[in-house]
């Protein structure tokens, strides 16, 4: 029987939902919206009688502030009606819940043929406007056709013909049949095997699979299988997800010849090994502290003698290019899976976000056919992370946006995740983790279906207008607490001996992995949990459907495991067994679909053989401004979207959820400035903390990737020390994300990006080494192109450098704003004339040469003399700044303290000549700008008698910065206009 | 019996404050527990052992169908007669954020003149439409019988919330709520200490400033804001300035919202 149950707002409640979409359709696409009022549908198809029916609708509804109507409702008048509700197989986590709450109605749970769906409905008064619009409405603003179906209704035809039934049950088609595949084909044929199935292998690669089953044809073991010479599909999908760039880094292992614009050439076997972990591996004998790093889903460094703490941070590009909602939800909830699966299982503490996205303003006319509006995207990345980390109970320690055009293409989604594991379980440390022969293949979580499939692959390629449409999925953050929920308990009573996620390439590469660790395993995919019938066994293999976690279970836990999970509603199969075979071994029921050696699944690719050209650019140099003019560029730096506050967006994230907040994202008496980094407390009420910060510049690449790696590292490095850091116990997280930089017919200037890539690692060797700094783990996203509408947008190349640190004391920490009148405001470090790729610079349309560098040895100079003063409570704030140099950080240090200054350019320390716009505007790394107390002067100055410094000037009363040289008055910036401005850009979107 | 104050926190299916909260009680001298949902429900007799009961916040199964819906109706279904028993017995009940939801929903608040499991009032969606997460202040009604706010003046808290908008079924009700001094605390202006109806002091356009009621025996008690949020004294945002200012309190001030029930169920319960 059908029910068909509409919740909806009593009349005399606000319909926010619906005054949102009449504030949004003005905004963004200026239609003459009247009214809009919406309503939850719920399609119960049950065998229940009309009463229970009724009870159902009853409980569903919150008799308050909500109404119900069973069937139809006609009371509402409107011209449109539109509908919204999931296409097929599409995860609906209302309708999971509602499966839920019907069982606590009626006593018993939903039998399979059963069924509930949630639509959503927006009945539209606007007479005036034509259907065209109302789905234009509907498409661009309301639902993504990618997932979602939208249902357009004028009134007369609801009139006449009712309302249609949401009923989007998946069909299934084809059988669960096993394909084989002839590789004894030409090259090109070849190549059209790896494109036509999205598994994004090479000639190289392809011919190496060739050669592979080629020399195992005859092997025993795989003829007693009922295997052949050629591949089944499903071999091929797995060793397609294995080795993708994705989960391979083929790149960052690559064999590359580099050439520096000096002619000199050198062979680097492996950007990963010879930069990055060489530099981990150097700065590991020096210190005591790392525990697990690059062997795990994330890096693992020691807290204190209770903890240790895990730290990731993903990236999520390409699925939220096509579905940002869908795609940035599954990002962070995601990435809570990486310290979830790291060592025995972290309690997860602490997200962060960062968006690199083009401008929300981009005319509609700049968008090449086939993307989507930037500024959709940003709505719908924003709401997938703020409903993903909400619901999941983790607080953000910080967030931030980047907006540059290139970033139309592709935008970028990091996801970031910082989790505390257990220093020991039982007897075990409890980053540590193993698999015997015999061990059960778990799973546990969420159900497979087509979600996901080739997420992997794809993601390892441009996105171009076939893009496959499964491969985004919706992630359900409840299914994950519950799963999350439960594994820490189940580790707790040490129920498994290892366990990983599921993420990027599904079973295929998270059993791939574990069995690594023991030489084999033996699944059979028909017992996998299915969402519907109809997946062949290796889409059930490589679905990278979300929630889900993988374990190793010793028999004898196996009846707790399953009795725990029953308890917790969490669904859990046992897949089969690890072994000690040396192959990978998956079966069907009894049919054998994949017998591949694992040495071969994990190393037999070809390792790819580069060559990159360095070329030093060179950009035309800007007219500088005149000293007159920087009251207004001052004012209108601190409007454009880089600098601008972004509070609005980030205040719908929870960052006080835990208890655990001491440095909030926002600060200052009226707590509208941003933070330099932010501080929590490990546990309620403790007085050790963990720093949290970034660093990311990508203009700086336009002119040397060196340069930009060295000045992030710094940032985030000096904004520990900022806000009362410490050198010594800080480790770090790279997320390198690239256009393709793999020459090719496609790419004509991959040698020079390559090169960029080569120069990156270079500086990031040199200077995590330098501030011993190491990187603890990282992630490479290297395909980051578009082509849609017959146009290739690249973006710059991007390294979001983060840092995390241990605190002592959180009792020391400072914030950036000025806190008292009267007191003394030093700038610290030198600036010199450093504008290149500076903010002024793009406010100017230019890019300049002269990119800010970094002096390491003057810099820890500067950091340790710093850590010393707010240690010994000298300091009233302190601010480091970074773009728009001095002139932005005078500005956030008065506007957070709601109070004036008054600053003598001249005495501002400097290298070499710069006139007033080059010394407020320059980007000069290593500096600070603090505030103390006239009482503490000679004891800060003390302190800093090898460091370049400066008393500049005072806080004061005015309720404006003046700017001084020497005796001549400059200029006046009234704090008023200044805090306007700042807040003005993002404050309606 | 033992001499602690015992105190029963519900978890599970996406709730999320039950570290926090067990702080709190346990800084307040209390012995807590934390225990799912499924295991109270498979075991309910152990109510008894309890003296505070607390309904703590998160999304219990994603805030679908509405905040607390899902959750107030499986504890409806499940273990009514129970909870109204616990009350009966003259124990305390503290709601949070999504708990307070979800005491509304299942009507433990108001429940004017004892009439539990009606709800009559509700937290709508905010009128701005959306979640937020920002300091209030709140003050607290030194009428009203509420053991949770007794000595509280003003109190800056946390609200984290996208449905915390106050609403009652008619006027009668919130006359009533009015008259019998069950509205506990208030979103007031930080300068004036006045009840608001101003966005951001009042986050939400609650009916008149609500932020947080008791039934009248002052014993269920039900808040957006979350004093679990504020134990230590530099949670504040402006813990710095207070410091230099020499005002830096010694601990969180929501603090004092446990500290009061457990001392009232020292006196009366144990």
């Amino acid at each position: 029987m059908h029910y068909r149950i509409e919740v909806a707002p009593l009349p005399n409640q606000v319909d926010a939902r619906g005054k949102a979409v009449v504030h949004q359709a003005e905004t963004f696409l200026g239609t003459g919206i009247r009214q809009v009022t919406t309503r939850d549908v719920y399609s119960l198809f049950a065998d229940i009688n009309d009463e229970q029916a009724e009870r159902i609708a009853a409980e569903f509804t919150n008799p308050v502030i909500q109404q119900y109507a069973m069937g139809s409702s006609s009371t509402y008048s409107f011209d449109w009606l539109i509908m919204v509700g999931y296409l097929p197989g599409v995860t609906d986590n209302v309708a999971r819940t509602a499966h839920d709450a019907i069982r606590d109605i009626i006593g018993r749970p939903l039998r399979p043929h059963e069924a509930v769906f949630s639509s959503v409905e927006y009945l539209v008064s606007a007479p005036a406007v034509k259907r065209q619009e109302i789905e234009r409405i509907a498409e661009e603003l309301l639902a993504n056709r990618l997932i979602q179906s939208i249902d357009v209704r004028s009134a007369e035809d609801v009139a006449s013909n009712g309302i249609p039934v949401n009923r989007p049950e998946f069909v299934a088609v084809g059988e669960c049949a096993i394909e084989t595949i002839d590789l004894d084909v030409t090259d090109g044929a070849l190549q059209r095997i790896s494109d036509s199935r999205t598994l994004a292998l090479s000639l190289g690669e392809m011919k190496a699979i060739q050669g592979y089953f080629l020399e195992v044809a005859s092997d025993p073991g795989r003829i007693a299988l009922g295997l052949g010479a050629q591949p089944t599909d499903a071999e091929l999908e797995a060793i397609a997800q294995t080795w993708s760039e994705h989960c391979k880094h083929k790149i960052f292992d690559a064999i590359i010849d580099y050439e520096d614009d000096a002619g000199k050439q050198e062979r680097i076997d492996s950007c990963f090994k010879s930069f990055i972990r060489k530099s981990t591996e150097e700065i590991g004998k020096e210190i005591p502290w790392l525990r697990s790093v690059f062997v795990d889903n994330a890096g693992v460094i020691g807290f204190n003698d209770k903890v240790d703490l895990v730290y990731k941070v993903e990236t999520h590009n390409s699925p939220s290019a096509l579905d940002p909602y869908g795609g940035a939800m599954t990002g962070i909830v995601g990435v809570n899976r990486d310290p979830l699966g790291t060592g025995m299982g972290a309690n997860l503490l602490i997200n962060v976000w960062g968006y690199c996205l083009a401008s929300p303003f981009t005319g509609t006319d700049e968008v090449p056919e086939g993307l989507l509006h930037p500024r959709r995207i940003r709505d719908g990345v924003h709401q997938g992370v703020i409903e993903g980390g909400n619901q999941s109970g983790i607080p953000y320690g910080y967030g931030w946006e980047f907006f540059e055009p290139r970033y139309l293409g592709k935008p970028l989604v990091f996801c970031g995740t910082v989790g505390l594991l257990p220093r020991t379980l039982g007897d075990k440390p409890g980053h540590a983790k193993s698999i015997q022969p015999g061990d059960l293949i778990v799973m546990a979580g969420g159900r497979i279906g087509k979600d996901g499939i080739h997420g992997a692959t794809f993601s390892s390629e441009e996105l171009h207008a076939e893009s496959p449409a499964q491969a985004v999925q919706i992630g359900d953050p409840i299914t994950q607490k519950k799963l999350a929920d439960f594994t820490i308990e189940a580790r707790d009573k040490i129920l498994y001996r290892f366990i990983t996620d599921n993420g990027a390439g599904g079973l295929s590469s998270s059993i791939g992995e574990m069995a690594t660790q023991c030489g084999g395993c033996d699944l059979d995919l028909a017992k996998a949990p299915l969402k519907y019938q109809g997946l062949r066994p290796w889409e059930i293999l490589v679905s990278e459907s979300q929630e889900r976690m993988s374990y190793a279970v010793p028999p004898e836990c196996i009846a707790e495991f399953r009795a725990l999970a029953a308890r917790r509603e969490v669904e859990v199969t046992v897949l089969g067994t690890f072994t000690d075979s040396g192959y990978f071994h998956i079966r069907h029921g009894d049919a054998t679909v994949v017998y591949v050696k694992l040495d071969f699944l994990h190393d037999g690719y070809p390792r790819l053989q580069l060559k990159a050209k360095w070329q030093p650019p060179v950009h035309e140099e800007p007219e500088i401004p005149h000293e007159e003019d920087v009251d207004d560029l001052l004012r209108r730096m601190i409007g454009r979207l880089n600098v601008c506050s972004g509070e609005k967006k980030a205040r719908q994230y929870d960052h006080e959820v835990k208890g655990l907040s001491v440095i909030k994202p926002f600060v200052g008496v009226a707590n509208d400035v941003s933070s330099d980094a932010t501080l929590f407390m490990v546990e309620p009420l403790s007085k050790e903390g963990i720093i949290l910060s970034y660093g990311i510049q990508p203009r700086y690449s336009d002119i040397d990737t060196y340069h930009m790696t060295a000045s992030v590292i710094d940032l985030a490095l000096r904004r520990i020390i900022a806000v009362g850091g410490k050198l010594g116990h800080i480790a770090a997280l790279d997320n390198f994300c690239w256009p393709d930089p793999v020459q090719s017919e496609k790419t004509m200037d991959g040698e020079y990006k390559l090169a960029q890539l080569v120069r990156a690692n270079q500086a990031l060797y040199d200077y995590t080494r330098a501030f011993k700094l190491p990187c603890v783990s990282g992630k490479d996203s290297m395909k980051n192109d578009s082509t849609r509408g017959g146009r290739k947008i690249s973006i710059p190349p991007t390294l979001l450098f983060s840092a995390v640190a241990r605190m002592e004391d959180i009792t020391k920490a400072v914030t950036i704003e000025a806190k008292r009148v009267g007191d003394l405001v030093y700038v610290i470090g030198d600036t010199h004339r450093e504008l290149g790729g500076s903010e002024l610079f793009a406010m100017l349309g230019a890019v300049g040469n002269d990119v800010p560098r970094v002096n390491a040895a003057q810099a820890l100079i500067t950091y340790e003399a710093i850590s010393k003063a707010i240690e010994q409570g000298l300091c009233r704030s302190v601010h480091t700044p970074a773009l728009g140099g001095l002139a932005i950080g005078f500005a956030k240090v008065a506007m957070g303290g709601r109070l004036g200054m008054e600053i003598d350019l001249a005495a501002i320390p400097r290298q070499g000549e710069l006139e007033p716009v080059e010394l407020l505007f320059s980007e000069s790394n290593s500096r600070f700008i603090v505030t103390l107390s006239k009482v503490h002067k000679e004891a800060f100055e003390a302190l800093l008698n090898e460091v370049p410094h400066a008393c500049v000037g005072t806080t004061t009363y005015d309720n404006a910065i003046t700017f001084y040289d020497g005796d001549s008055l400059e200029t006046a910036v009234e704090l008023e206009d200044l805090i306007d401005a700042y807040k003005l850009t993002l404050s309606e979107l | 019996m033992s001499d602690t104050v015992r105190v029963l926190i519900i978890t599970g299916f996406g709730l999320n404050c039950e570290v926090e909260t067990a702080a709190a009680f346990r800084a307040a001298g209390a012995s807590p527990r934390q225990v799912h949902l499924n295991d109270l429900i498979a075991n309910s007799d152990q109510l008894r052992d309890y003296q505070i009961l607390a309904f703590i916040g998160g999304f219990s199964f994603g805030d679908h169908l509405g905040a607390g819906t899902v959750f107030a109706n499986r504890l409806k279904h499940n273990i009514r007669e129970e909870l109204h028993q616990f009350i009966k017995d003259g124990k305390l009940v503290i709601g949070i954020c999504n708990g307070f939801q979800t005491l509304t929903r299942l009507g433990l608040l108001p429940a004017i003149d004892g009439e539990y499991f009606v709800p009559r009032t509700a937290l709508a969606p905010n009128d701005q439409g959306v979640f937020r997460d920002a300091w209030v202040t709140l003050g607290a009604n030194p009428e009203s019988p509420c053991i949770f706010t007794r000595g509280i003046d003003l109190l800056p808290l946390p609200v984290r919330h996208g449905e915390g908008k106050f609403v009652t079924s008619d006027k009668e009700l919130l006359a009533a709520l009015e008259e019998r001094q069950l509205v506990a605390l208030r979103y007031v202006d930080p300068e004036t200490g006045q009840a608001t109806q101003e966005y951001p002091y009042n986050p939400n356009g609650s009916e008149n400033a609500i932020a947080g009621i008791c039934d009248e025996t002052g014993r269920v008690f039900g808040l957006m804001p979350h004093p679990e949020a504020y134990l230590s004294p530099y949670n504040h945002p402006h813990w710095q300035r207070q410091m230099i200012n020499g005002v830096l309190p010694e601990e969180g001030l929501g603090q004092k919202i446990f500290r009061n029930a457990v001392a009232y169920a020292e006196k009366t319960l144990i």
